[in-house]
């Protein structure tokens, strides 16, 4: 492999052609899937215990905690959503601490298709924070296909710079890959900008939780990566388990072989229960053992969150004041 | 790989929890006394080359002080009933519990090896050890060595300085809960976590000379075993020395028991899960800085899986991180001492003069103290000296194979026995391989794995005898059955009528 | 009937080894003279073995062990029963030379004899307990599946008991081959004669070439090679002398054998013989496997 191409890149679809034949049949999809090393579970969680036990501390820790901050998806997916939450979700990700004009601002403001336009106008130009939009009938994707394609154009047409899709973990769990990888196809061509422009980014969302198995785990990594996810993404935040260090762990390892194999570098983002500052650090020390400084920007690793970046914060002014800081002092909407 | 943009700030276990005095005296009969002669030796630090304490050094008369103590408390300790024992055996594991920090941090400095490793593996397991032998003390008649098992007396113990409390507790927990006394001698250079224990042993109230610690040299191990009034031996080191203490107890009822050296074969299968395997093989040979009996020294790894194994495993060296042992994030502590460096660095010169290709990442090692960066020998055969005697330190040789046979045989081809290591996804064939693999503990799918339940020990000139588990209390306790034990049990009765 | 055997010249024996299924003589083409116990009376010539007939009974044994070690514990607990069986068989014979040998009457010859099949009955019914019996699972701390079994420790040299010619022989024997390992066993110095014709036992009796190999001559001479050859994985000293056992403990330390002391008291062979001449020949292998999805 000459070089390394980034999946949202113009190079990335010629480099997956080159894999045409894994796809070719659902019989061939099967037969690569399966053949992709086994996972033992409790050697990958062992792993993933074992990093956490990374004491990150002061200058590492400043840093790590700005890191992760830049890398929060400022999620909020509520069916009480309203324009004035999605307004100051916006204005929380532009300024996360209105006292230190030197925090990092978040890398997206997550919401539903319809808050999309809100969001946009929000943020206005310039802002540097994209807006990301779940669709295809997140979080359960019980919809038909054109449904999910509408739904995907709809928030890209709003001015969604990503797009979070959930593929269909029934049709995986039945062994029907090639109608999981055809799907994924299927909304990565609807992420396109209508009237050109740049498409919209596609984060693929598993639900690690219900795919049960670290087996299912790695080759729905693969799946999604042959079909053009940009990004993979642990889990929906709304089933009983999201994004574990393990699971997570598992996904940057297929990033990391996948880059190996292929050329093309795959974004990971965990989604669900990181609400603490030390959690975060932890996905970070993962991060940086098995995939190094490529994959430590925004632009590859993101955190699916919405309390998490007030921890961080808090841990932020501590580590500049020298005393603990408090709820009241972190700013809450 | 180079990891620039988020660099660990050092993270340094604080050293103030170890109050450390300038000097040490021998433990006999609950007392701290100098050496009958006076003798002392310092003991070092090995990732500086401070030195920590200077210690009492036993000679003979030390020994046979120490062993006079042991039988005298034998008739009490031993005739006390079980579940009194057991109590004793619980406190104490309490209490290394409540030390386990303190306790972590001294056998860092004055072993080498990284905190994260005696705070996370060694001291659980010491206090685990004690915790479940405790529990023994009183159901020994249930432990399938007849309806009235005794204890042998006396046991004289030497262990090595690679895991220094861990040791310990696997030679001491069980001998209590039997019955028995002790007089143990820890490794020159490892002897104060020792020491602290003999103060744990005063917090818990364990009356006096049932446990003794003689600090000293290979003399005082050698005057130990040979010494007329010890009934059991056990020792935890070397293979030579191992034989030269089955020599010097032959013709005794002297009970043994011997954990010695290994050459482990960790074999990987085209079908492993790999990436948990090169974690395995990672932990199998630089846990510990490699300083392990049961270490995965020998990598047998299947010839068409051969490049994608070596290129993950050697990418993951890259993130090993050695240096301060007291900082927690350090993965691979100091060699213990220069003596092990020095035996280390002359067998990989060896490795290289016989043509194996050497590896070991870009890593800075320290300026003072004993070092040794992380190595993998490729090209190595069964002939080459790194594929055949035990390196005991953070060097791995890499051997290929074809079929399942061939593993098997590669592995087999060893004077030692301890361990092995399976890396495959088959179930059947990790069933077959446990089957023919000729070492006392197989690892399938895991490596280095303890656990005071589980019996560790080895096969051939590995030794002989098992601890952990119940089969760790037959080494302490006189069976009907067994004709050693009629000898033993007469003495225990005779020492019996004079309380 | 008395008459005709008074007239008929009786045919003798020529006493031989076993080894590897095979009845050789000495290769060193010696004999020694066995007596009885009582008057010196000339009973036969047995094979005065040779360093070099004990190294051969090592490579015969070491070529069974892969066999014997693998075959199912039911197998060699059928085999070992066939042993009995074929014992049962030769009674008279046996009693008769038990009764030469250590100077027995026939009736107490003949008691020794039965103790002896029922010995082979005993061990027949160990081959596939002592597993469950000293094996098991361990309940580690974590999520692992952890099992301990015994395992044959390969090839076990054995000094025979010189006080029991037959009973005290397969006292030692029937525990190595019922554990699984392969057996060199010297026999009774002095009273060899039903220890070698126990070889014609085993021949017939299924069990494979090699597993047992039986030797005559001098217990002191058998014994050095044994105790420091390199392929011999276990020493049994029962039958040798204190200051000899001494000696053949600190030559097998060298490779580390795993030795059984003879007991410092006469054994009695008729009491219950324990598992301890059984777990003496067993490794503990101890197996780990996570347990996952």
């Amino acid at each position: 492999m000459s070089s390394v191409v980034p999946a949202y890149g113009p190079d990335a679809p010629g480099r997956l052609a080159g894999l045409a034949d894994v796809t070719a049949s659902d019989a061939a999809l099967r037969r690569f899937l399966h053949g992709l090393p086994g996972v033992d579970a409790v050697g990958l969680e062992a792993r993933a215990a074992g990093l956490g036990t990374r004491s990150i501390k002061t200058t590492a820790k400043a840093y790590a905690i700005d890191l992760a901050i830049s890398m929060i998806d400022l999620t909020t997916l509520e069916g009480s959503d309203t324009h004035g939450k999605v307004r100051a979700l916006c204005a929380k990700g532009r300024r996360p601490d209105p006292t230190d004009p030197g925090t990092p601002h978040v890398a997206a403001i997550c919401v539903y298709p319809d808050m999309v336009a809100v969001a946009r106008e929000a943020l206005g130009d310039g802002s540097g924070i994209s807006v990301a939009s779940v669709a295809t009938a997140f979080p359960a994707g019980r919809v038909a296909l054109p449904v999910k394609l509408a739904d995907t154009a709809d928030a890209v047409a709003a001015g969604a710079d990503e797009i979070d899709m959930v593929i269909d973990r029934g049709a995986f769990l039945s062994g029907r890959y090639m109608e999981v990888f055809e799907e994924i196809r299927a909304v990565k061509q609807a992420c396109a900008r209508p009237g050109g422009g740049s498409a919209a980014h596609l984060k693929v969302i598993f639900e690690n939780g219900e795919l049960s198995t670290y087996d299912n785990i790695r080759r729905c990594s693969w799946l999604a990566m042959l079909a053009g996810a940009d990004f993979i993404k642990t889990s929906t935040g709304k089933v009983a388990v999201n994004a574990t260090p393990a699971n997570t762990l598992l996904m940057l390892e297929a990033v990391r072989d996948f880059r190996d194999a292929v050329g093309v570098q795959v974004g990971v983002k965990p989604a669900g229960g990181i609400r603490t500052s030390k959690d975060a650090i932890k996905y970070l020390v993962m991060v940086n053992e098995t995939l190094g400084d490529d994959w430590l920007s925004p632009d590859w690793f993101r955190f699916g969150a919405s309390s998490l970046l007030n921890d961080l914060l808090m841990q932020r002014q501590k580590l500049s004041t020298g005393r603990y800081s408090g709820p009241d002092y972190v700013t809450v909407d | 790989m180079a990891n620039e943009k988020f660099a660990y700030a050092p993270a340094p276990e604080s050293r103030a929890v170890v109050d450390l005095a300038p000097s040490y005296g021998l433990f006999i009969d609950g007392e701290f006394a100098e050496a009958a002669d006076g003798t002392v030796f310092k003991t070092v630090s090995p990732s500086s080359e401070e030195v920590l304490a200077e210690v009492a050094r036993a000679g003979e008369a030390d020994v046979d002080r120490a062993v006079k103590a042991a039988r005298k408390a034998f008739q009490s300790w031993g005739a006390l009933p079980g579940a009194e024992r057991g109590k004793y055996l619980f406190r104490i594991a309490r209490i290394l519990q409540e030390r386990s920090r303190e306790l972590a941090v001294l056998e860092s400095l004055d072993n080498g090896k990284p905190i994260r490793e005696t705070r996370d593996v060694d001291l659980p397991l010491v206090a685990a050890h004690f915790f479940y032998y405790a529990g023994w003390a009183d159901k020994l008649s249930y432990a399938g060595y007849g309806p009235d098992p005794r204890p042998l007396g006396v046991a004289g113990q030497v262990i090595p300085w690679n895991f220094p409390l861990l040791m310990l507790a696997w030679k001491i927990a069980p001998a209590l809960a039997a019955g028995n006394t002790v007089v143990l001698k820890p490794a020159e250079t490892t002897p104060l976590s020792a020491l602290f224990f003999a103060d744990v042993c005063r917090q818990a109230g364990l009356p006096r000379g049932v446990v003794n610690i003689l600090t000293g040299y290979g003399d005082a191990g050698a005057a130990l075993v040979a010494h007329p009034d010890v009934d059991k031996v056990a020792f935890t080191g070397s293979t030579g020395v191992g034989r030269a203490i089955a020599r010097s107890v032959a013709g005794t009822r002297k009970k043994v028991t011997l954990e010695l050296g290994g050459k482990a074969a960790n074999i990987v299968f085209d079908d492993a899960p790999i990436d948990q395997a090169v974690e395995g093989i990672v932990n199998g040979i630089f846990f510990n800085q490699g300083h392990v009996c049961c270490a995965g020294s020998r990598l047998l790894v299947q010839e068409s899986v051969q490049e994608e194994v070596l290129d993950a495993l050697k990418r993951r060296m890259s993130t090993l991180r050695v240096g301060d042992p007291l900082d927690k994030n350090t993965d691979i502590g100091a060699i213990n001492s220069a003596e092990q460096l020095a035996r280390i660095t002359s067998l990989a010169e060896a490795g290289e003069a016989e043509g194996a290709e050497r590896w070991a990442p870009a890593c800075e090692l320290p300026s003072s103290g004993y070092w040794f960066a992380p190595t993998l020998f490729t090209g190595v055969t069964q002939a080459h000296r790194i594929a055949r005697e035990e390196i005991f330190g953070p060097v791995l040789s890499v051997l290929t194979f074809r079929t399942p046979a061939e593993a098997v045989e590669k592995a087999n081809n060893t004077p030692y026995g301890l361990s092995a290591g399976i890396w495959t996804e088959k179930g059947s064939r990790i069933l077959s391989m446990a089957n023919k693999l000729r070492a006392g503990v197989v690892w399938a799918n895991t490596f280095n794995k303890f656990d005071p339940t589980s019996p560790f020990g080895g096969y051939k000139e590995s030794g002989y005898g098992r601890e952990g588990g119940r089969h760790g209390l037959e080494g302490y306790l006189a069976g009907a059955a067994d004709p050693t034990s009629e000898h033993a049990s007469e003495k225990e009765s005779a020492t019996n009528e004079g309380v | 009937m008395k008459v005709s055997e008074q007239s008929r010249l009786a045919v003798f024996k020529t006493y031989k080894l076993y080894v590897g299924g095979k009845f050789p003589r000495s290769e060193s083409g010696r004999v020694y003279e066995v007596t009885d116990s009582k008057g010196g009376h000339w009973l036969a010539n047995a094979p005065l073995s040779s360093r070099k007939d004990a190294r051969d009974a090592v490579v015969a044994a070491r070529k069974a062990v892969p066999g014997w070690s693998g075959a199912t514990a039911y197998n060699r607990g059928q085999v070992l029963y066939r042993v009995a069986e074929m014992l049962e068989g030769r009674r008279e014979q046996f009693t008769r030379e038990v009764a030469d040998a250590e100077g027995l009457s026939k009736s107490k010859a003949a008691a020794v004899v039965d103790a002896a099949v029922d010995r082979w009955v005993w061990y027949a019914g160990w081959t596939d307990k002592i597993a469950q019996v000293v094996g098991g699972a361990n309940p580690v701390a974590g999520p692992f599946f952890n099992l301990s079994t015994p395992e044959p420790t390969g090839v076990v040299a054995v000094l025979a008991p010189q006080d029991s010619s037959l009973l005290g022989l397969v006292s030692v024997l029937a525990p190595v081959i019922a554990t699984g390992n392969a057996a060199v066993v010297v026999a009774a110095e002095r009273a060899p004669l039903p220890a070698l014709s126990f070889g014609e036992v085993l021949a017939t009796s299924d069990v494979p070439a090699g597993v047992v190999n039986i030797l005559s001559g001098r217990t002191a001479e058998l014994s050095a090679p044994l105790a420091s050859h390199q392929d011999v994985n276990a020493l049994d000293l029962t039958g040798a002398p204190a200051e000899l056992a001494a000696e053949l403990e600190a030559s097998a330390a060298d490779t580390l054998k795993r030795v059984r002391r003879p007991s410092p008291a006469a054994e009695d062979w008729t009491r219950d013989p324990g598992t301890s001449r059984l777990t003496a020949w067993l490794e503990t292998k101890t197996v780990w496997h996570p347990i996952g999805v």
